[in-house]
């Protein structure tokens, strides 16, 4: 396959580098976007087609226990949906849980090169790891759940932060996470007892310590170890009516810790902690609320988590809300709470456009979008397949971009949702740049993956080439048009290869997997190393030597270096 | 050569995945297992005992030495050949091995099935109908005031589960074991239900309608009979009342609940149970998953395929539907025309149809030992033990990945699954592209 391949006239969208429409030619060499290549160097004419970098999602769980065990209870989800074998892809099955080889394909087919899986078990990331090995083409990544870990409610509650910082560092090492994931903050330990905390100065039983601290104290620690990402937070009280004001709270109890330069605090699927109201009855958009909080204060950034109307399995380590959605839904339920560390649970649902809850959720999730103004801190996610499965982006693009696309949606929601809701007062359309913003530069921002989500000198060669001329569609009149080109890339490029060419996918290429790790003093990491040692045996069922990943068991392993400051 | 003590090895027996054994090794020997069960340490040191170390292939009706090439040569060719090859076993092995196997199966249009087809099977389906709130053996450990082994005799099938993760353990909130409830119910008075607090003997098959009848007693329903599957409704009520009044209960079931009649039903009504019982206190169930890795199989079956067993790939893209798709059944119905067999020996457990029609056919076994299957084989393949010869990773019966360690070389000249199936991979995408 070439080395060189040369990108003619394309109409470049690259937010990163101030680029918006510019007709521009890329080159790449090796895998990176260079100054200028040889003669011999393939040529691909973009004339008329919109390119970006790799789009880059930050939310979507692709891998892992409680993905796979959703495979496993939905047999109905896959029949719907099959991929047959080709001479250069696998076989494989849809829906919303998609099987690992064609999770990387249709990614690849949409123009996603890289993907973060956003809730892993540390005791189980070896199996997450096995499923992101098993995905092509797509470079990957993922969160440990630390937000209910013994070890780390134990050393805040007595205020052993540095000793606190140097175990998150150790599990990021151990585990080849990537970034430290907060998921209903000291909840899901509590629902290792089957009950529930609302609030965030409720106490947690036996640890003595509330998700306030957790939240303050995880966010501290972010900053002491230089962590690529900030802390990636689900919020306490997701899925309950008036929880906006849980998730502004949350936000707000890391103000002062705030530097100035960048966010310090991402809420992820904001659209399932936006609501307001005191019931289901009078349940509302909390978005306007949450849109003011973000607007006015830039420690925050926040992912989408749209609800797209279909079938869909939801899946999240917030054990207790999937409980909960299980007896409202009456649907199946799974639970696997994890020893002294998280749980999680899965629940098939369908979002109907005519239930007054989920039509309001779908207003919920495009008010955001729509009301903060700041695209860099608002990134498009379905939280798949929480909200809806990835492959459902394009529509997000189109009704983000198109009033009219909206409008035709609104006519068919359930009524007191349509007058219930701002969202058809809004105006505002994205523009191309800004959803190219969305969907790669500003996740890759926040993800500090310094080559990827723009096509600058040096950057990874990580494109998409849309089949989509702006300067002769009227795109917000044509929300189809938007549709169509998102939906299957002309060409996708991943690492200077083309992986997929109008929905052809090349062949099964592997990319990497990203992984943190910060050094902290030595000194430290000895009296850490004791100290967990001396427990270990008392809150795992597994030996303390046989819990670190190692070294070798990755594909492709990339790691990401940092300096802590303790 | 001195003696080499390496610890916190991983057991590769049952599905507890015991962790915590202590080896002593001797001139590439294991000579002294320490922390072992009798099962485990059965395994590590008679792991020597019984090997396949040479490959051979049938002539005429004797089996005669050849070479891996020449065996995986025939192999490839036999399968390419065959319209619809079975590829069984799975649960002894790796990870990474499983996967080779499903690609084999994809690559060939096969039918990928492993061990959970006889065994868990049931449960399985279960779980699609009803779902299931299950939690790492640590929880377990660390809250469970009671915990009930249904169909199940852990004291010889899992020796070590009552003293690492449940009853006899220690845990955060459990310290000891007057601090927690045993109940067994089985058919008989077994060696487990001799160490019970509670145990109710059933009459045979009557699962399902002690299951229900506790269900109807967990939410208050009056039962109008006097007793249900040999068993007193007082009884019945008495044991609904200390399963609600608990403070976090497990019930763990084996073969005993899903291979008595009724089967799945049987699962789904225990499931059932268990989810109805978390709107009263916390509960989980869990099944005693036998192999060391069967549920491996299952995850990686899963995650490539989107169906944890009876994998069809005939028509070029996963299907699943057990009972048809099934070894057994695919084989009772005389279906398949030539069979892999990896780490697993079929002729001794399956029904006579199915073990019969199996040796009508190519037959080809990869298997670290000589069993009934290896000597009904028209090829057999041997392999190194995963976990004492090999590394690989595998799945705890409740879902915890371990890297199991090489400890010793495998006998002379003996590959590795990986290293067999990866070959036959190549061979067979070489002769079919």
């Amino acid at each position: 396959m070439e080395k060189e391949i040369s990108i003619i006239n394309a109409i470049v969208f690259d937010p990163l580098n101030n680029i918006e429409g510019e007709k521009l030619d890329v080159h790449i060499r090796n895998g990176k976007i260079v100054e200028s290549v040889g003669r011999k160097a393939r040529k691909i004419n973009a004339s008329g087609k919109t390119m970006m970098p790799g789009g880059v999602d930050i939310h979507s769980h692709i891998a892992g226990s409680k993905v796979n065990t959703g495979r496993l209870l939905r047999p109905e989800d896959h029949r719907k949906d099959v991929e047959i074998k080709t001479k250069h892809t696998h076989s494989g099955v849809g829906y919303s849980i998609p099987s690992t080889r064609t999770t990387g394909y249709r990614y690849a087919k949409m123009g996603y090169t890289t993907v973060f899986e956003p809730a892993t078990p540390p005791l189980k990331t070896r199996h997450t790891h096995e499923e992101l090995d098993s995905t092509p083409i797509i470079d990957k990544g993922c969160f440990p759940l630390l937000g209910n870990n013994w070890f780390i409610m134990e050393y805040l509650r007595d205020g052993r932060l540095d000793e606190c910082a140097a175990f998150v560092a150790w599990m990021l090492k151990a585990t080849k996470g990537y970034a430290i994931k907060i998921v209903d903050p000291g909840g899901v330990e509590v629902w290792g007892w089957g009950k529930f905390i609302k609030r965030l100065d409720d106490p947690i039983p036996n640890f003595d310590v509330t998700p306030r601290e957790i939240v303050r104290g995880l966010c501290k620690v972010n900053k002491m170890l230089n962590l690529p990402h900030i802390i990636h937070v689900h919020t306490n009280n997701l899925g309950s009516p008036g929880n906006y004001q849980t998730t502004i709270e949350t936000m707000d109890a890391v103000r002062d810790l705030a530097d100035g330069k960048r966010p310090i605090i991402h809420i992820t699927h904001v659209q399932f902690t936006g609501f307001s109201g005191s019931s289901w009855v009078n349940l509302g958009s909390g978005a306007p609320e949450i849109a003011d909080y973000v607007n006015d204060h830039n420690h925050v950034s926040v992912d989408l988590g749209q609800v797209i109307f279909g079938d869909t399995t939801t899946m999240t380590a917030d054990g207790p809300f999937q409980y909960f959605l299980h007896q409202l839904s009456g649907n199946k339920w799974v639970n696997l709470d994890v020893e002294a560390e998280t749980g999680s649970g899965i629940v098939p649902f369908q979002y109907k456009r005519t239930n007054y809850v989920n039509a309001i959720q779908w207003g919920i999730g495009l008010e955001l979008a729509l009301l903060v103004k700041d695209p860099w801190r608002v990134f498009m996610t379905t939280d798949h397949p929480n909200g809806g499965p990835f492959t459902s982006y394009p529509k997000v693009i189109a009704w983000l971009m198109s009033k009219k696309a909206r409008e035709k949606m609104i006519s068919r929601i359930n009524r007191t949702a349509r007058r219930r809701l701002d969202l058809p007062n809004i105006d505002r359309e994205y523009t191309l740049g800004e959803i190219a913003t969305i969907t790669r530069a500003a996740p890759a921002k926040s993800l500090t993956l310094m080559n990827k989500g723009h096509l600058g000198l040096g950057a990874d060669a990580d494109i998409a080439i849309y089949d989509l001329d702006p300067s002769k569609v009227d795109l917000e009149n044509k929300p189809s048009t938007i549709r169509k080109a998102f939906k299957e890339t002309l060409y996708t490029i991943k690492n200077g290869k083309i992986v997929s060419k109008q929905g052809q996918i090349a062949g099964n290429s592997y990319g990497n997997t990203f992984y943190t790790e910060s050094q902290v003093s030595k000194n430290l990491e000895a009296d850490l190393m004791k100290d967990i040692q001396s427990r270990f045996k008392d809150y795992y069922t597994i030996e303390f030597e046989n819990y670190p990943i190692s070294d070798g068991f990755l594909r492709n392993p990339a790691k990401i270096n940092c300096k802590a400051d303790v | 050569m001195s003696q080499e003590v390496i610890s916190n090895v991983i057991c590769t027996v049952c599905g507890c995945s015991c962790d915590h054994l202590q080896v002593t090794i001797d001139n590439d020997k294991i000579v002294k297992v320490k922390n072992a069960c009798a099962m485990s340490s059965g395994k590590m040191l008679g792991y020597r005992n019984e090997r396949t170390t040479q490959p051979m292939m049938k002539k005429g009706t004797t089996l005669k030495p050849t070479t891996y090439e020449r065996a995986i040569d025939v192999t490839a060719k036999t399968i390419i050949k065959s319209s619809s090859p079975l590829f069984y076993g799975w649960s002894l092995t790796s990870n990474e091995a499983i996967a080779i196997g499903v690609d084999l199966a994809e690559e060939t249009g096969g039918f990928f099935d492993n061990t959970t087809s006889t065994c868990h099977g049931p449960t399985i389906l279960g779980v699609h109908e009803i779902g299931e709130s299950s939690c790492t053996l640590g929880e377990i450990r660390h809250r469970a005031d009671l915990v009930i082994y249904w169909g199940s005799n852990p004291v010889h099938a899992h020796p070590l589960h009552m003293s690492r993760y449940t009853v006899m353990s220690k845990g955060r909130f459990r310290k000891s074991r007057s601090d927690r409830k045993l109940i067994v119910v089985d058919v008989r008075k077994t060696d487990t239900a001799k160490l019970a607090d509670v145990f109710i003997q059933l009459e045979p098959n009557n699962d399902y309608e002690l299951m229900v009848a506790l269900r109807a007693a967990v939410r208050g329903d009056e039962i109008e009979q006097e007793t249900v599957a040999g068993v007193s409704i007082d009884k019945i009520e008495e044991l609904a009342e200390m399963l609600i009044n608990c403070e976090f209960g497990a019930l763990f079931f084996g073969l005993g609940l899903t291979m008595s009649a009724g089967k799945s039903k049987n699962i789904e009504a225990a499931l059932s149970l268990v989810t109805e019982l978390n709107s009263k206190t916390k509960f989980v169930i869990m099944p005693m998953r036998g192999h060391f890795n069967v549920n491996g199989a299952n995850n990686v079956t899963t995650w490539l395929t989107g169906y944890p067993y009876a994998v069809d790939f005939t028509q070029g893209f996963p299907r699943y539907n057990p009972g048809e798709t099934s070894a057994v059944d695919l084989l009772a119905r005389g279906e398949c025309d030539s069979a892999l067999i990896v780490a697993s020996d079929p002729i001794s457990n399956f029904p006579y149809q199915a073990a019969k029609h199996l040796t009508s056919i190519p037959l080809i076994t990869i298997d670290p030992h000589i069993t009934p299957t290896t000597m009904c084989s028209n090829i057999i393949l041997p392999s190194a033990h995963v976990g004492i010869e090999t590394t690989g990773s595998t799945y705890r019966m409740d879902g915890v990945v371990l890297e199991t360690r090489k400890l010793v070389d495998p006998p002379k000249g003996v590959k590795t699954d990986v290293e067999i199936l990866s070959a036959l991979l190549k061979r067979v995408k070489s002769l079919t592209r």
